[in-house]
């Protein structure tokens, strides 16, 4: 099983269409990965099915690294 | 068994093509590249002052009715879906039946589900045919969005274009709709909506669409997707039957998300948000009879129309065409 930043960073790198060698864990999505207001709401729902969560609007709004999305994701996966 | 099946379409768009530079000329500050990578969107049309939704409706109609080779007094049933009406009443669907000279005593409403509009009166009418009490509907979206736009607003203004699309829909021994579902969830209404109303002679409120793009966005990938679903679902359907998915017309990355959570690919996706914008009710009917008249869509083939809107309503119709 792979564990959850390879799993965030093979969403990012799809949704945002760029190669996962080019993200890192501080990467922004829209200053460094190229991402518009868009591709960011996409991404969050595709880290919805993927960790099956739901975030809400509020919280999406903070994830804007990859970082931050392995922390939200990492407090709030079911168990 | 009585069942409901499109015996003919139709469409109209006012005026010429009205194109992302055209608005910046016009004085709106935004861009023609903004526009096409966030929307898709490369022109709009947009009626002159004096054209109503019952004008739009009406040019639409004849085609329709051409199409089907039907005499407008053989129609007993008009519904309109529109959220930019004529006047508070009468309704635009008996203004339109005025227009048409029906004279027969047909039932006339209209039907006020936004962007879901159309999909909600093809339900309607297909309920209406298949219980024996109506034989031939007329269905129309039409809009004229332009009124109700904020040209200060550059995140909203771009989106829109006016426009009408119409079916007849018919009683048959074959279906014809296969399923449908509608729906909708009021606790979505601040995400999308024009608040103002009239009161006192005046406007009470904002008279102007405000929206919530990404919240909205995320709500219409979700509802396209499950609605799609649960309509094949219905019919013991898998989406490798279907044909032809036309959804609403509001942005081409709400439809390129939308085909790609369903799995269908782009190829049998009906797509004119490129060239009409956001025509709300009209998006799908216009789309389905642009389709028709060039040829993509033929008898026989299944096709799934699917809406959503303010409200929030949503709601698709499985169809053989």
């Amino acid at each position: 099983m792979e564990n959850i930043e390879q799993r965030v960073k093979k969403i990012v790198a799809e949704q945002l269409g760029v190669n996962e060698s080019e993200i890192k864990i501080e990467s922004s999505f829209v200053d460094d990965l190229g991402a518009d207001s868009l591709d960011t709401v996409e991404l969050v729902m595709a880290l919805e099915e993927e960790f099956e969560c739901e975030i809400p609007d509020e919280e999406a709004e903070k994830i804007t690294t990859v970082q931050q999305a392995i922390d939200y994701v990492t407090a709030h996966l079911k168990k | 068994m009585i069942y409901a099946r499109i015996a003919g379409t139709g469409s109209f768009l006012p005026g010429e093509p009205v194109s992302n530079d055209d608005l910046v000329a016009r004085g709106i500050d935004t861009s023609d590249q903004w526009i096409v990578e966030r929307t898709g969107i490369r022109s709009r049309h947009l009626a002159s002052a004096d054209m109503s939704a019952s004008d739009l409706a009406h040019a639409a109609s004849l085609r329709a009715l051409d199409a089907a080779g039907v005499a407008p007094d053989d129609i007993d049933l008009i519904i309109v879906a529109t959220s930019t009406p004529d006047c508070i009443f009468p309704s635009t669907a008996a203004l339109l039946q005025s227009k048409l000279g029906i004279r027969n005593g047909a039932a006339a409403f209209d039907v006020q589900a936004v962007c879901s509009g159309f999909v909600y009166g093809l339900t309607i009418a297909e309920k209406f045919i298949r219980s024996g009490s109506h034989k031939r509907a007329l269905v129309v979206g039409a809009e004229v969005f332009s009124r109700i736009l904020d040209w200060s607003d550059r995140g909203t203004c771009v989106l829109f274009g006016d426009g009408a699309g119409a079916v007849v829909l018919e009683a048959a021994e074959t279906p014809g709709v296969l399923a449908s579902a509608l729906h909708a969830d009021g606790s979505h209404h601040p995400i999308l909506c024009v608040p103002g109303g009239v009161a006192a002679g005046q406007i009470v409120g904002d008279p102007f669409l405000r929206m919530d793009g990404q919240a909205v966005f995320k709500f219409a990938v979700k509802v396209l997707g499950d609605v799609a679903l649960e309509v094949l679902d219905q019919a013991g359907m898998s989406v490798e039957a279907v044909d032809w998915l036309i959804p609403h017309q509001a942005n081409v990355r709400i439809i390129q998300a939308t085909a790609k959570r369903l799995g269908v690919p782009m190829e049998k996706v009906i797509a004119t948000v490129d060239r009409h914008g956001n025509t709300s009710a009209a998006s799908i009917p216009l789309a389905l009879d642009l389709a028709v008249r060039d040829g993509r869509i033929r008898a026989g083939q299944r096709l799934i129309v699917e809406g959503v809107g303010g409200g929030f309503t949503w709601g698709a119709v499985l169809l053989q065409f």
